[in-house]
């Protein structure tokens, strides 16, 4: 054996030269077989680029996004015990009052609620409110004179120097505001803000005991200091005050997660795009292979291994994947400069668009990975090709269970998914949960193509035309692209479809309970002697009142004799933090209302003078809190602490427009305590609606009101803005799968001539082989979108009975228009790239 | 006396395919032996075995039954690799349709199995082989910008490229018209005999046949008749 062991040694300068040699026929068809992952590396490197753009623009713009060094917050004054803390820190500091309050357009007679923000200072400290008059920010606090959103302004068609009314007090409209540090777009949209001095607020009546204010106090350190040190030294007393501490580093790094979470989620949909185009890349490579099995079987024959033999396909799959992903990243990086424009209502900061070479780098190394990946699928069968098939073509066995490379490479790529989808999401559970998801999603609609296959060959429909036939049995021939497509087409169906309907599904819950005769309308921030004419006022105008409830605002003190102190510095102690935290709203009446039921214990109706306080809490409430029937919790309303029992447990349906309570307390406790109260009502139109609210806000400007209809068209408003995104994203995958149907249209030309210049030979017309190739495509787009729209169907359904608790009803025009699209769209792809096939004349046929 | 060396020796051979719950016995104790330096023909009706048994004494398929020895190596226990590395050292081919690489040119395909031998100067020694056989201009052409003849002439100079011990012809002219078919023919034996090389024809055409030193007839996968003939190449060109 020793003459000839020798041989075989790999001559890598051979192998790379003989790649490039045999790809001279073929490199046109490589590039396009290739093509289909550029598009998913596109999105991957102008998501990866954006995401590290905007993390150095919230490094970079850090401060601004909290406007100070430093700010502390509460929706309760600082009181004696803390205000000389504050008064001893920090070199220069502004005061904020913010709560929801209604604003009274006086020109226009508009009205609607919006975030009063009252400020005394120079708040930002940091970067500015970006105004029209640009000076409008910093001279409004001279007079009684008001900052106005824009999305306001338009609304209510309001002009500079127009007169607006809050609470009991006129402003004038000093400027227009463009943007807040650290406030994104939809924060705008939600809540529209309207600054004003600090100074009038007394004035307005709006600041009075029981109302819902936010009080923040900023401060800037001319001068650098350790904030964190600070912090630390602070923190204990300013907790105990129950106050929050926050800090450019604490702002940052929310603000950072926040995106990173949303940029996460695009990579991924980005990644589903990028694996399917890498199994249109394997299932191309297949049929090159396939066309190159006389050669690789020569070469055998004159002595190559089969080890060189695969490796110089491998050498040719990787310089093409390497040449896909440039091209991918090249068009990734222009299309990041698109993403801004798209995305500024979801980012608080500016974005300075710039080239990532990170993002390049790494889009770049996942597509040459991936490529390569996916096609030693195909790849490894080269080294079973038998060097006999010089003499005569041999069957391959399927070695397929057999070959371990086959199994090494699926493994490969499912730790390559769940790798990837872990580096995306920091937790592994997730990433295993992704990885599934993707393989069932990818196998069921690869099973339902099998299904598609193994039925229509079945049940082949033999009645129908010869034409007709012909195109049917296209889908079932031998070397059909049919689960490829169904999967490529059928996945990003699924995607768009599953997008359309959650949106539906969120708008249709809002407009459901606004529909009928459910409550639309809740007036709040009632002071107790304005209750009754404010139900008068409701009666007037035909309305009904349907809910009218006392609310009285507390803290919790203590869970069983715990305070919040005890809490911090024990962290053994089983009670979460934001127990002492958050403010608690509560009612107190002698009965359930029709959304609640009573799970555990007995309501106290009315509170007896010599025993315990029997409070009733939602059920799920007291299980956040890990307190039952029997635990004692001792409220602070607003300064009287009052020592209760959990007497009851109640479940809420919190799906209807009405108030509802985690804690209801009996009757005879806090009727003296400082309360406001809400009154429900339906309105039945947006005029009367108008006009209703114009009549309570001027007659009452202190009081607050909420128009559902407002919100639906808000939530519309917001849902179409993220849908627009993630279609941007998800539209990756539908690109994809029609980027995979022309070139595996392309790669099956040649046999597609020879089979149309056989019906052309033997009579058949052009546009007889038109039409075959038409319905061809039809039922091939068809029945993708058919199964795509199926799989969003499944998930609308199990999202809205088991996530949004509601009835699943898929809007049908809108999914027979996608699913018309697509199949249309495919049909003219597919014929657009048949050209050449369609006009193949006869005489072709010696040629082939 | 001089005894030739033998260079192929089968013994028992057999081949029987499986499939379908069936099996199909292709090839029955087939028994011979080759001398070094030797031309003989296979022949045989369509369906006798005579790729089959090319096949197997070539090392591109293996055996159900019986013994190949090939150079004194017996081929039934080597591994794929081993296989195609004594088909790059010993064994040269000629196919019925030249099975040239279509993207690689005249030149580049006669340079293939040297390239795999990781041998030097190789360039020059193909163009002198491609001179030989008559293509001196046409070295940078693809396949598909050759003629028949010519393409079989590439084919011919990459068989002995290598300087192989044993050359395996499938139905060398089976696609070439008469004329050609002579000329490939002179081109064949005349470099056979230069290079001393032991030839092996499987071949339906009996005149063919009967310029080799020996004719073995197969019928249905077993050897009918093993005979010497009296070979007159010299006559005949």
């Amino acid at each position: 054996m020793s003459q000839y062991s020798n041989k075989g040694r790999l001559n890598f300068a051979w192998l790379f030269r003989m790649a490039w040699h045999d790809s001279r026929r073929s490199r046109s068809r490589l590039l396009l077989f290739i093509s289909s992952i550029i598009l998913g590396i596109a999105a991957l490197v102008a998501i990866y680029s954006l995401r590290y753009t905007v993390q150095g623009d919230i490094d970079k713009q850090a401060k601004e996004l909290l406007g100070a060094d430093l700010v502390i917050e509460a929706n309760i004054p600082a009181g004696d015990a803390l205000q000389p803390l504050l008064d001893s820190i920090g070199d220069q500091k502004a005061t904020e009052q913010s709560f929801a309050s209604m604003v009274y357009f006086l020109r226009t007679g508009g009205t609607r609620l919006v975030q009063i923000r009252a400020v005394e200072g120079n708040y930002p400290f940091y970067g500015s409110i970006r105004t029209n008059p640009v000076n409008a920010a910093k001279t409004y606090q001279a007079a009684q004179q008001a900052l106005v959103d824009k999305t306001l302004m338009l609304q209510y068609q309001a002009k500079l120097g127009d007169s607006i009314k809050i609470g009991e007090l006129t402003f004038t409209i000093a400027g227009e505001i463009d943007k807040v540090p650290g406030k994104t777009g939809f924060s705008a949209a939600v809540a529209p803000g309207i600054f004003i001095p600090l100074r009038y607020l007394a004035a307005t009546g709006l600041s009075q005991r029981g109302s819902r204010i936010n009080y923040s106090y900023y401060f800037k350190y001319d001068n650098p200091v350790d904030i964190n040190a600070l912090v630390e030294k602070i923190e204990p007393r300013i907790e105990d005050a129950g106050f929050d501490i926050d800090t450019v580093e604490a702002a940052k790094n929310n603000t950072g997660n926040s995106f990173e979470d949303f940029t996460s989620f695009m990579n991924l949909v980005s990644f589903i795009a990028l694996l399917l185009g890498c199994i249109g890349v394997a299932s191309a490579i297949h049929i090159y292979i396939r066309e190159k099995l006389n050669s690789i079987a020569v070469l055998r024959c004159l002595g190559a291994t089969g080890k060189q033999a695969f490796l110089i396909y491998l050498i040719q799959v990787s310089l093409l994947g390497l040449l896909g992903s440039i091209a991918g990243a090249i068009a990734g990086t222009a299309i990041q400069f698109l993403l801004p424009a798209v995305l500024e209502d979801f980012l608080p900061v500016d974005i300075t668009m710039q080239i990532s070479w990170k993002a390049i780098a790494q889009g770049i190394f996942v597509g040459l990975l991936i490529s390569v990946l996916f096609s030693l699928l195909p790849l490894s069968s080269i080294r079973n090709i038998a060097p006999l098939n010089t003499l005569r073509i041999t069957e391959t066995k399927n070695r397929f269970l057999r070959d371990p490379l086959q199994w090494l490479v699926y493994l490969l790529i499912l730790a390559f998914v769940l790798g990837f989808s872990w580096l995306q999401m920091n937790n592994w559970m997730q990433a295993v949960v992704f990885t599934i998801g993707v393989l069932a999603a990818f196998g069921i609609l690869a099973g339902m193509a099998w299904l598609i296959m193994w039925v229509t060959r079945k049940y082949f429909p033999e009645s129908w035309s010869y034409l007709w036939r012909q195109g049917f049995a296209n889908l079932f021939r031998p070397h059909n692209q049919t689960v490829i497509l169904v999967v490529a087409i059928g996945l990003g169906t699924t995607f768009i479809c599953l997008l359309f309907f959650v949106q539906h599904l969120l708008t249709n819950k809002v407009a459901l309970s606004s529909s009928e005769n459910q409550p639309n309308m809740v007036i709040f921030d009632i002071q107790p002697e304005q209750k009754e004419p404010i139900a008068a006022i409701t009666r007037k105008f035909n309305l009904p009142v349907i809910q009218e409830v006392p609310i009285v605002t507390m803290r919790i003190e203590e869970i069983n004799g715990i305070t919040a102190t005890m809490a911090r510095q024990d962290s053994t102690l089983d009670l979460p933090r934001w127990a002492f935290e958050g403010e608690v709203r509560s009612t107190y009446r002698d009965s359930l209302t029709d959304t609640e039921t009573l799970l555990e214990g007995k309501l106290q109706t009315v509170a007896p003078s010599d025993t315990d306080v029997r409070i009733s809490m939602e059920d799920g409430y007291a299980k956040r809190l890990h307190v039952g029937i029997g635990d004692t919790i001792v409220f602070n309303v607003q300064g009287a602490l009052v020592s209760t029992v959990v007497g009851s447990l109640r479940k809420v349906d919190w799906n209807r427009v009405q108030t509802n309570f985690r804690v209801i307390f009996p009757k005879g406790v806090l009727e003296s305590a400082p309360k406001f109260h809400v009154l429900i009502t339906r309105v039945p139109s947006k005029e009367s609606s108008a006009s209703f609210q114009r009549a309570v806000v001027s007659a009452y400007p202190t009081v607050s009101m909420i128009d559902l209809g407002l919100i639906l068209s808000v939530v519309d408003d917001i849902l179409s803005k993220i849908a627009f995104v993630i279609r941007f994203i998800g539209g990756f995958s539908i690109a994809t799968g029609l980027v995979v149907l022309i070139a595996s249209i392309l790669i099956s030309k040649y046999q597609r001539i020879q089979e149309t210049v056989l019906l052309r030979t033997l009579g058949a017309s052009r546009r007889q082989v038109l039409t075959i190739t038409a319905l061809e495509y039809f039922f091939l787009g068809a029945l993708a979108a058919i199964t795509g729209i199926l799989l969003a169907l499944a998930g609308g359904w199990a999202l809205a009975v088991f996530s949004f608790k509601t009835v699943f009803a898929p809007p049908v025009l809108p999914t027979l228009l996608i699913f018309l699209s697509i199949s249309a769209l495919t049909v003219m792809i597919g014929l657009f790239n048949s050209r050449s096939i369609l006009n193949a004349p006869p005489k072709t046929a010696d040629i082939i | 006396m001089f005894m030739a060396e033998t260079i192929l020796e089968t013994a028992h051979l057999s081949k029987t395919y499986e499939g379908a719950g069936r099996s199909t016995t292709v090839l029955k104790d087939v028994n011979f032996s080759v001398e070094a330096g030797a031309t003989m023909a296979i022949v045989g009706p369509s369906g006798s075995g005579k790729s089959t048994l090319l096949g197997l004494c070539a090392g591109l398929d293996r055996s159900s039954e019986g013994t190949v020895h090939l150079n004194n190596i017996l081929l039934n226990n080597l591994s794929e690799d081993e296989l195609a590395r004594i088909r790059n050292q010993y064994v040269g081919f000629i196919f019925q349709n030249f099975q040239l690489l279509p993207t690689l040119t005249a030149l580049e395909n006669v340079m293939v199995p040297l390239e795999l031998r990781g041998e030097k100067n190789i360039r020059s020694r193909a163009l002198a082989l491609l001179d030989k056989v008559g293509l001196k201009e046409r070295v940078q052409h693809y396949p598909s910008q050759l003629s028949g003849g010519e393409q079989q002439r590439v084919s011919i100079a990459r068989a002995f490229s290598t300087q192989p011990k044993i050359l395996f012809a499938d139905e060398p002219t089976g696609n070439l018209d008469a004329e050609t078919s002579e000329k490939i023919i002179r081109l064949l034996f005349d470099l056979n005999q230069e290079a001393g090389t032991t030839l092996i024809i499987v071949t339906h055409d009996l005149e063919l046949a009967a310029r080799t030193g020996r004719i073995i007839k197969l019928k249905g996968g077993s050897i009918i008749s093993d005979q010497e003939t009296f070979i007159n190449n010299d006559l005949t060109l």
